[in-house]
């Protein structure tokens, strides 16, 4: 089975929410006309990333009745979305979140688990830490999402890999830093070292998809990918420059490299579950 | 002691400025930049960087000698400009400037030096005006953690693309945009009086001090451990004392909170709010 899969890296406008929807709204029929299945924005894309006190304001509810998502749920109607968004619940708690889309639906919306609160990130200040890390059904198959420090940290896609992903639809507004000498920011070469391992770990599909533009003093690289069960580089867009890519990715790969290398076959998670529930015991 | 590079990769990091530049400016609803230039590395970098941004048609150098500036300076501005083809213009300060240095007998030449450096950011910031143009900043991240800069003078600025780059990674950029090696070669100095040199003021090398700087605050050695990596203690103790003594100089002034929302502390926004 083939999937046409779209990264639309783009910049986006810091609190306009209604600029960023048309900005969705017009790639999404773009990308449908090229004949692509999925497309997928990055973190926080209808909003911006540094929201700071914005964060009340630009909050929505990923439904039917909200006045942003009415639009895009009605475009999903031609190909599967996935947004960046701030999401209010019903208590009023605000989530850096991202939500699957699907012929007029909501299949599946991820809380970001991980808020980083170092160095120049400041989350925890603003947003609530999600709860939950779950994969979830589609019409091409079962994917998971994880947004940015999510994937800092290996549990949150291991525990994808044993709920049944093939995909991962990684996102990020990362800021670009650390100079090395080397023609990469530190960051890239980060990001790009352990997608490819889960890839390879895995023996998933891996897409992460990260914004550009910048916002005051920071910059935001792009350089998204998308790596094969093999841990083989299929497709990279540009480093800091806008791009709406799409790649034929070959679903079959899975039999084929799984047929090799049955990592998943022979992982032990009972295993990891009886240490993980000494090592806690022993923690307490 | 230990190996510490400060080397950079020019392309990259000229892309990722010329891009900030491009859109940190554009999106403030402006197309056009000015730079105070002074012949130094600096701001000759930070006016080539502004001119493949915006274009150089859409970059004022402006040249701002005063009467004991040494000639070079003008020359080596003037030299710029010719090279990149930006507009330009060149106003002695000295008759703003000595009006009021000779109301007081023997005033110090810290003084005089200030006053030099804050008549210039009023130039700077009426041509801003003047020219529709954004006032691009020249302060490297050497002066800025040292505080070797005159407050509301040379590092007053409307965006910097420089800031976080030690004076020795400046030097790498500006040989990648060619500007002139007698510029890049001449002993930095804020030429507010005849002989005067940063490194002869601050009592020691670029070179050094950006190492030191690199594992103080990039690499969050502690001072026992730069000493151990073969500082000399005097200088890790001089240079650490500096970094916090003039932290009064990076930050906005504080704010007497009152209220429960005070700017500064909880109104938390970024400058490119809604754009």
């Amino acid at each position: 089975m083939k999937l046409n899969l779209g990264i639309a890296q783009i910049n986006t406008r810091l609190g306009n929410v209604q600029a960023n929807l048309e900005k969705h709204l017009s790639l999404a029929k773009q990308a449908w006309q090229d004949g692509m299945d999925v497309l997928v924005f990055p973190e926080l894309s209808l909003t911006g990333y540094v929201l700071q006190d914005l964060v009340p304001a630009v909050a929505c509810r990923a439904e039917s009745e909200d006045l942003v998502f009415r639009h895009l749920l009605d475009a999903s109607r031609e190909i599967d979305l996935v947004v960046g968004f701030v999401d209010e619940d019903t208590r009023h708690r605000f989530y850096i979140a991202s939500a699957y889309l699907s012929q007029g639906e909501v299949v599946h919306i991820h809380h970001k688990v991980y808020l980083p609160t170092y160095g120049l990130f400041d989350e925890g200040r603003f947003f609530a830490p999600g709860e939950s890390i779950r994969a979830f059904d589609t019409r091409f198959g079962r994917f998971g999402m994880l947004i940015c420090e999510d994937f800092w940290h290996a549990s949150p896609p291991y525990l994808l890999w044993q709920d049944g992903a093939d995909l991962l639809l990684l996102s990020s507004a990362s800021p670009g830093r650390g100079l090395n000498g080397g023609p990469k920011l530190e960051t890239s070469e980060w990001v790009e070292h352990i997608n490819r391992a889960y890839a390879s770990l895995f023996t998933i599909f891996v897409a992460h998809t990260n914004r550009t533009g910048f916002e005051d003093g920071l910059n935001f690289w792009g350089g998204s990918t998308i790596f094969d069960p093999n841990g083989k580089l299929v497709k990279q867009a540009p480093y800091f420059e806008e791009a709406l890519i799409k790649t034929e990715i070959d679903l079959n790969q899975l039999h084929r490299t799984r047929s090799r290398l049955p990592l998943l076959r022979d992982e032990r998670p009972e295993l990891i579950q009886r240490e993980l529930e000494r090592i806690l015991h022993d923690r307490n | 002691m230990i190996e510490i590079s400060l080397t950079i990769d020019t392309n990259l990091v000229r892309k990722i400025l010329t891009g900030f530049l491009h859109d940190e400016i554009t999106r403030a609803g402006y197309s056009r930049a000015v730079v105070n230039l002074s012949g130094g590395i600096d701001s000759a970098v930070s006016l080539f960087l502004a001119a493949e941004a915006l274009g150089p048609q859409n970059v004022m150098a402006i040249c701002l000698p005063y009467k004991s500036s040494s000639a070079d300076s003008l020359e080596h501005a003037l030299m710029l400009v010719n090279q990149i083809g930006c507009p330009s213009v060149t106003i002695n300060i000295t008759e703003m400037v000595d009006p009021l240095i000779t109301r007081e007998a023997g005033m110090s030449a810290v003084r005089k030096g200030n006053i030099m450096a804050r008549t210039r950011m009023i130039v700077a910031y009426d041509q801003s005006e003047a020219f529709k143009g954004l006032v691009v900043g020249t302060g490297n991240k050497t002066e800025i953690l040292l505080g070797y800069t005159t407050l509301f003078g040379d590092s007053a600025c409307a965006i910097n693309p420089i800031g976080d780059l030690y004076k020795t990674q400046v030097r790498q950029l500006a040989r990648a945009l060619a500007i002139p090696e007698v510029i890049i070669a001449k002993p930095p100095s804020a030429d507010l009086w005849a002989g005067q040199t940063d490194e002869g003021e601050l009592g020691f090398t670029y070179e050094d001090v950006d190492k030191l700087l690199l594992l103080l605050v990039d690499q969050r050695y502690r001072p026992e451990e730069c000493i151990e990596a073969g500082f000399d203690e005097k200088f890790v103790r001089n240079v650490v004392d500096r970094i916090r003594r003039y932290q009064f100089k990076r930050v906005l002034p504080p704010i007497a909170k009152l209220s429960s929302r005070t700017v500064g502390y909880d109104f938390l926004y970024l400058r490119d709010w809604g754009t």
